[in-house]
Order: structure tokens, then C-alpha cells, then sequence
């Protein structure tokens, strides 16, 4: 490693905030895309911003990335509004990027490091994204998991301080996916602080210390994924296949949502619901008992109707 | 196959109706593709504003140059400070673009290097001097003498350029011209719009170093294309520089900073190919015609000359031949040099300034 910038304090040291955002909005016309944003990132931390397509995400972390201008509202970095010590500080991940053509996998990585004056050498960066191998491919003859892994070596060339991952496995198959969770548990592991947005709950589930949900531009939820679910969902989940489903039990006074192949039950009462269950004579051969998760949470807070 | 098993393995109606719907499915696939390219067009209101301003500024523009009288084929100096029809009856010739030219080591100079075709003091007997390897000073030197058979020729002293000589310049000129202009504008676009340059803005990189960097890459690609043109048409034009060929150089290097800079203004903010490929033709066209590349501007209008001026290729021109045909130093050449450095940091700067990372 090359040159590294003072070292962050460690993750079992006490927290504070890396970047605060304060009334963060955006205006676009009459449409008013990020409303009154307000959230603090401590040091070392991974914090996740989830939310529906259109909810404001992007935007809102364009805007903490410096790429926008926000129309009010502040964000600040180590205390200060953002500036050179925050680029030369953040790496990004945008959700679309693009790279300079004709460049080799090697000269895309040695072309971003030499845009900062400290960081992790070239090779390292190689060996860290697992890119060895393909350091002498052309960088447009990658596949999507190969492209993503090296963005993210450009989004490390600064060794840096603060992540910005803008729904890095979006698009990914499931290897492709967990290969990329490896890498940002291992930069989590680094103490760096991430800020993630996704719209895999799973990934959130597994990768943030901390989740804001995102709606209309709003934070409508925020906290530790556990204690969310402890503060929303204090009830069961109640699964069944639709088709076993009798049409006379779907009027029971039951909380019911219809999935395209199962029925969704969400009680607080799971004695009193599976007797009701049993009257309406409902088969519970296939019956799948769960607490809910991040997703649940999500789909409860953000409605299951399409977003665009 | 016989004819026979043919018709059996083939109905007869089959391919008609089947070349038919081929035909239609292409028309309708081909329809799609152009109704959605109109609508980008449409919408891309900067680029449709600007395509229909184009043949606008066209009507004005030609209007005003080929428009009125037949414009003249002959540039004739005439010796005196106030020019006067009744001074020599060949000074009514149609055609003819006479120029009064009170300084006559001036006008000689103007004369060697096929600035005039030709050069007349009125009186008696007229004199009058011609550059010998001039084709347009043979034709203006057979009309004035039918007009007065009794003007003497003077000799021109010292060496004449060839109008190949002085035109060659202009051509490597033109050449660096649309290099410049043209090999930087679209990259810098196909760059904001791939979405590479906002990656870049999320880097310490500044936009005066993004665009000096981009400035410098494409100085060295011009330099050499240049030198490959020059060696090799000088080669076979048997063109001799007159001056130092390391100025020379230094006059490439300074004309194609200023010409990279110029159309970086345009490239800096854009995002739309047609509009950038339009405004990079406006700034193209008036070097093209008023910077001195095909003719001089000697006896044109002031404010022609004035606004020549103001181009970047008309001092990298008005360097290079004072270097390469009259073989002048640094120092006569400096206001040159001097404009073009001085128009290389005006449009970088405002190119940094007006600089768009993203499409908006």
C-alpha cells in the first residue's frame, strides 16, 4: 500500500458521525425528488438506504457523493461541508458508469489511481477485486460480475475512507452477488464506512449496521435491521400455497395478502390464526410459519403496489 | 430435383404472400426505427433550434457574400493613396477589385506573394509589376495592356513566391483546423454522454486539468500529422522554407493549442451531437473563409479584416508564411505568437469554467 492518509478510528471505538446530512431536498420542476432528508453515518459503519424505484435514493446519494447540488439543505463530511479532503477521501460506485474505451482492465485501475495521490498500489487493487486474471482484457470485454468488481477496484484506487455503493449487485447472478458481498464484508472488515443502496433486502439484511427506508423522497424508517423489525413487526408470517387455499377462508377476518403463488398471513394471534385456519377446514400440510424480515418490513412500510 | 417434385415440395401461391409479409414486417421495423429517431430529434430541442438556424445564418450569410454586384476574379493595387476611376482607363474593367496602395515596398511585398495579382502606377507611360509565377498576374498583365499598350513593366525585385507556395500553408492550416477542432469536440461529447466524465467528476480532477490533459493529447496527434503533410507534399511541391523550421514548429504548436482550445468552448457544455457538430462548423467556416487560407483578405472590407482577425487561424497563417516564405524571426512573428498564446489560456479558462461533467 502506497502512502496511506491518518487511519480511522476502529469499528469498537466510540462513533461518530462521518457524514451528517441535514434537509437534504431536491426540486426537478414541480417534482419534488428528495424532501427533507436528514441522516448521520458514524465512522466505520455500513448504512444501507433502501426504497422503491423513484423513492429518492439515487438522488439523495448523488447529492451526498457531491455530484449533485442540493436545492436546500447540507451535507457534511468530518464536520465540513464537502470539498477536496472529501474527493480525495470517497470512493463511488455509481449505479451506471461508464469507462474510457480501449483501456485494459490494468489501465482502467492504473488511470483512477493516478487521479489520487494516495491509495493501494495497482496490483493490490488486482489482487483485492480478484482481477489478476483479467488485467490484460480489454475493459468492455468483461462479463457484468467482472465489470462490477472492477468498479469497485476503481471505487478502492484512494484507499478510502468513506464507500459509496449505488446498488452495486443490481443485474448480478447469485455467484456474482455473494462473490461481491465477500468484497464489501471485507472492506466492512477494513473499517471503512459504507453507504449502500439496494433493492435486495437480503443484502441489507446481511451487509448494514444501520438502514434508512426511503419513500416519496422521505425517510419513513430508520435503525438497526433488527430493531426495525422489533419496532414494525412484532407479529408472525403465515405462509400458505394458494392453490390449497380454499376461496371461502380468503373473507376470514385475517391481515391476507395474495402473492402470485402463496398466501401471506401476517398475525399477532398465531394460536387464535391457525384455529381460525382450521375451521375454514384450510389445509396446513404445506403451512410455513416465519418471522417477518427486511422485506416484509419493507413491503409493509413502502405498499406493494408497482413503482415505475 | 425434378421440375415436377419441385412445384409438390414448394406450393405455387406460397411465396408471394410470404415476400409480402416479409416486405411489410421490414417497412414496419424500419418505420419504428425512424418514428423514434424523429422524436429524439424533436425533443433534443438545443440540436432542432440550431438545425433550423443553420440554413437561416446560410440565406444571410450567402446573401451578403454572393449577393449584389458579380464579385470580382482579379485584385489589381493601384499606386496611390485615393483611388479615382478617371486615373486610368483600365481602372474600368469589370471585374476587377482595385485597391489603392499608398506604400509601394508594401504593395510589392503584397505583389511577391500573390496577395495582388498585380500592381499599377498610373501615369505617363503607366508602370506596373507582376509576380512572373502568377497565372492570375498573366491574365490581369494581358487586360491591362489591351487597355494601355504602352505600360512599362518593372521588374520585380527579390524572390517571388508561387501561388502553390503560398497556398500551402493555408492547406496544412485547414488541415490542423478541423483536427483540432473536430478530433477534440466529439470525444469530450461521447465522454459526458457514455457517463465516463461524471465518474471522473467524482475524482479530485479538476476541469481545467480534464481539458489541458485532453488539450495536450490531442497537440501531439496534430503535431505529427502535420509534419507527416509537410515533409511529405513539401517533398513533392518542392516547397522551400525560407525561415526556421524550429519556429515553424513552435507556430504549429502555439495554432494548435489555440485551435483545440477554441472548440473545447463548444465541447466543454453540449451533450447533443448534432448541436455540438453544428456550432463546431460555425466556428469552421468563418477560418475557413476569412483566416486566409485560399486568398488574401487585401482590399476586403475593414470590418472582414477585423473579424479575420479575430480567428486563430489567421495568425497561425500570417506566422507560418511570414516564416516559411519571407523567412522571418521570433521577433517579427511575436504579436502572432503572442495572440495565440493568449487565446489558448481565454478559451481553456472559460471552457473550465462553462465545463459540464453529466448530462443535465
Amino acid at each position: 500500500m502506497e502512502n496511506r492518509p491518518a487511519p480511522l478510528p476502529s469499528p469498537g471505538s466510540a462513533p461518530h458521525a462521518l457524514l451528517e446530512v441535514r434537509g437534504l431536498e431536491k426540486q426537478y420542476g414541480a417534482v419534488r425528488a428528495v424532501d427533507g432528508v436528514s441522516l448521520s453515518i458514524p465512522a466505520g459503519s455500513c448504512f444501507g438506504l433502501l426504497g422503491p424505484n423513484g423513492a429518492g435514493k439515487t438522488t439523495s446519494i448523488e447529492i451526498m457523493e457531491g455530484i449533485l447540488a442540493p436545492s436546500a439543505g447540507e451535507v457534511l463530511y468530518r464536520g465540513e461541508p464537502l470539498g477536496a479532503r472529501f474527493r480525495a477521501e470517497a470512493g463511488i460506485l455509481f449505479q451506471k458508469t461508464a469507462l474510457q474505451d480501449f483501456l485494459t482492465v490494468r489501465q482502467t485501475v492504473a488511470l483512477f489511481r493516478g487521479l489520487y495521490a494516495h491509495g493501494y498500489g495497482v496490483d493490490e487493487l488486482l489482487h483485492m477485486c480478484a482481477l489478476e486474471r483479467l488485467a490484460r482484457r480489454d475493459n468492455r470485454k468483461v462479463s457484468g460480475g467482472q465489470l462490477q468488481r472492477l468498479l469497485f477496484a476503481v471505487a478502492l484506487a484512494n484507499d478510502p475512507a468513506i464507500l459509496f455503493l449505488d446498488e452495486p449487485t443490481t443485474g448480478l447472478d447469485p455467484q456474482a452477488r455473494r462473490n461481491f458481498w465477500d468484497l464489501i464484508e471485507a472492506m466492512k472488515a477494513r473499517g471503512k464506512t459504507i453507504l449502500l443502496t439496494t433493492h435486495y433486502m437480503e443484502e441489507a439484511e446481511l451487509l448494514c449496521d444501520e438502514v434508512a427506508i426511503m419513500d416519496h423522497g422521505r425517510i419513513i424508517a430508520q435503525g438497526a435491521p433488527r430493531a426495525l423489525l422489533q419496532q414494525h413487526f412484532a407479529r408472525m408470517l403465515l405462509e400458505l400455497p394458494r392453490q390449497e387455499f380454499p376461496a371461502s377462508a380468503r373473507n376470514l377476518p385475517l391481515q391476507l395478502f395474495e402473492a402470485a403463488d402463496r398466501i401471506e398471513i401476517t398475525t399477532d394471534d398465531l394460536d387464535g390464526t391457525l384455529r381460525r385456519l382450521m375451521d375454514a377446514r384450510v389445509p396446513l400440510t404445506h403451512l410455513r410459519i416465519r418471522p417477518p424480515n427486511l422485506e416484509d418490513l419493507f413491503l409493509e412500510l413502502t405498499g406493494r403496489e408497482l413503482r415505475a | 430435383m425434378s421440375a415436377a417434385r419441385e412445384s409438390e415440395a414448394l406450393p405455387a401461391t406460397a411465396p408471394a404472400p410470404r415476400a409480402r409479409s416479409a416486405v411489410r414486417a421490414s417497412l414496419a421495423r424500419l418505420l419504428a426505427v425512424w418514428h423514434a429517431r424523429n422524436l429524439e430529434f424533436l425533443r433534443d430541442r438545443s440540436a432542432m433550434i440550431f438545425t433550423l438556424a443553420v440554413p437561416l445564418l446560410t440565406v444571410v450569410g450567402m446573401s451578403f457574400v454572393f449577393g449584389g454586384a458579380p464579385r470580382p476574379l482579379f485584385k489589381v493595387g493601384v499606386l496611390t493613396s485615393a483611388l479615382k476611376a478617371e486615373h486610368h482607363p483600365f481602372l474600368h474593367e469589370r471585374y476587377f477589385d482595385f485597391v489603392a496602395e499608398p506604400r509601394l515596398d508594401q504593395a510589392l511585398h503584397a505583389v511577391s506573394r500573390n496577395e495582388l495579382d498585380l500592381l499599377m502606377a498610373p501615369g505617363a507611360p503607366t508602370r506596373y509589376w507582376v509576380n512572373p509565377d502568377s497565372p492570375k498576374g498573366y491574365i490581369s498583365e494581358r487586360l491591362l495592356l489591351q487597355a494601355d499598350p504602352h505600360a512599362q513593366r518593372v521588374p520585380v525585385s527579390g524572390a517571388s513566391v508561387r501561388y502553390v507556395d503560398w497556398l500551402f500553408p493555408g492547406i496544412l492550416g485547414m488541415n490542423m483546423m478541423f483536427s483540432c477542432l473536430f478530433g477534440v469536440g466529439y470525444v469530450v461529447l461521447r465522454y459526458r454522454k457514455s457517463g465516463f466524465l461524471k465518474r471522473l467528476n467524482a475524482t479530485p480532477l479538476s476541469a481545467f486539468e480534464f481539458l489541458t490533459a485532453q488539450v495536450l493529447s490531442r497537440l501531439g496527434l496534430t503535431l505529427l500529422v502535420t509534419v507527416i503533410l509537410y515533409v511529405g507534399i513539401g517533398l513533392t511541391i518542392h516547397f522551400h522554407n525560407a525561415g526556421s523550421t524550429a519556429l515553424l514548429l513552435l507556430v504549429a504548436v502555439l495554432g494548435s493549442l489555440s485551435l483545440i482550445s477554441f472548440g473545447l468552448i463548444i465541447a466543454a457544455r453540449f451533450s447533443s451531437e448534432e448541436l455540438v457538430g453544428g456550432l463546431l462548423n460555425l466556428l469552421a467556416w468563418p477560418m475557413m473563409l476569412l483566416s486566409g487560407i485560399w486568398f488574401s483578405l487585401e482590399g476586403a472590407p475593414r470590418w472582414v479584416q477585423l473579424a479575420g482577425q479575430l480567428l486563430p487561424l489567421t495568425h497561425v497563417l500570417s506566422a507560418a508564411r511570414a516564416v516559411a516564405l519571407d523567412g522571418a524571426a521570433l521577433r517579427e512573428i511575436t504579436g502572432d505568437l503572442a495572440y495565440l498564446a493568449l487565446t489558448t489560456l481565454v478559451f481553456l479558462s472559460y471552457g473550465a469554467w462553462s465545463f459540464r461533467w453529466r448530462v443535465e
